[in-house]
């Protein structure tokens, strides 16, 4: 499985999430800087954590109209499998190809620590190798990641099995719970916790265990043997 | 020609800046300040001089950058 990560000015998580991959994939992992036009023969898209532009506009907002998102959002578009985490979720909706926007945490407060999350739709690319109703410990860092979108939106993706991940003890605010969802196809995940940071024991200085490598063998699971 | 344009949180999006702001402006002793709402100028300057023109570019910019139609209201200012 070949990867890309997608690297603006000021993403932070571009390392730990290709090394999650490196380590979980075996396959080649490039590093795309957001001034490339094109993108490389690849099996799957991450956009990072991070500052993308140091926030400027709003979170994402200008990573989104950077040059390499036009190829992205056609890949994506096209139905090729692609991750954002945290900022790279705020990228995501920026973009389009996921509904609803990621505001100011809702009590204004920088969250930095684990959180549990329910399992919510386990037949995805993303999220096969975890159970349905499955409740996982995965980090949150983040200032916007109160998940907003309108009712009727909000209904569309609980009714239509578009969330991923629902927060046990809300962080940050965010509607209906909402951790992470997915595109009408299920090609693309978007989710403010970070996978990638919970990957190993040593990881796990605070006991969180290692439930974010599920999330990368769920993804080989799926594109490997597909 | 300036255009200043406007960007709001739209009406019934939380605004916790807002609520903060206002939170704050209470414990200086400003009584009987409500609905607090938080919001940005951009200004921009502009070759165009015909204002219609002016005015679906910014229109144009507001929707492809300046606000997130999700969440955001934008008004266009024109000067000069």
């Amino acid at each position: 499985m070949r990867s890309a990560v997608i690297v603006f000015p000021g993403s932070n998580c571009d390392r730990d999430i290709a090394v999650a991959l490196q380590q979980i994939t075996g396959g080649p992992v490039h590093m795309v800087w957001h001034k490339e036009t094109h993108l490389p023969d690849v099996d799957f898209i991450a956009l990072p954590g991070g500052f993308s532009y140091g926030d400027y506009l709003r979170s994402g907002a200008m990573a989104a109209r950077s040059p390499i998102m036009r190829e992205v959002v056609s890949r994506a578009s096209d139905g090729g499998p692609t991750l954002g985490v945290c900022n790279g979720f705020q990228v995501l909706t920026e973009t389009g190809l996921l509904p609803g926007a990621l505001m100011r945490n809702a009590d204004l407060h920088f969250v930095c620590r684990d959180v549990g999350l329910r399992v919510e739709n386990a037949d995805s690319i993303f999220t096969n190798a975890y159970k349905a109703g499955q409740e996982i410990t995965i980090p949150v860092a983040h200032h916007d990641g109160n998940y907003f979108a309108d009712s009727e939106t909000l209904d569309r993706l609980e009714g239509e099995g578009r969330v991923a991940f629902r927060y046990l003890d809300n962080p940050n605010g965010s509607a209906r719970d909402i951790a992470g969802i997915l595109n009408t196809k299920g090609n693309v995940l978007g989710m403010m916790p970070h996978p990638e940071r919970l990957i190993e024991p040593a990881q796990s200085g605070f006991g969180g265990g290692t439930d974010g490598r599920r999330l990368f063998e769920s993804l080989l699971n799926a594109l490997v043997t597909a | 020609m300036k255009a200043r344009v406007h960007v709001t949180l739209k009406s019934g999006v939380l605004d916790p800046q807002g609520k903060a702001i206002e939170h704050a402006l209470g414990s200086l002793g400003f009584s009987g300040v409500g609905h607090v709402r938080q919001g940005k100028v951009i200004e921009l300057d502009l070759v165009e001089t015909d204002r219609a023109k002016a005015e679906a570019s910014v229109d144009a910019m507001c929707k492809k950058l300046l606000a997130n139609t999700v969440i955001e209201n934008y008004a266009i200012e024109l000067e000069g």
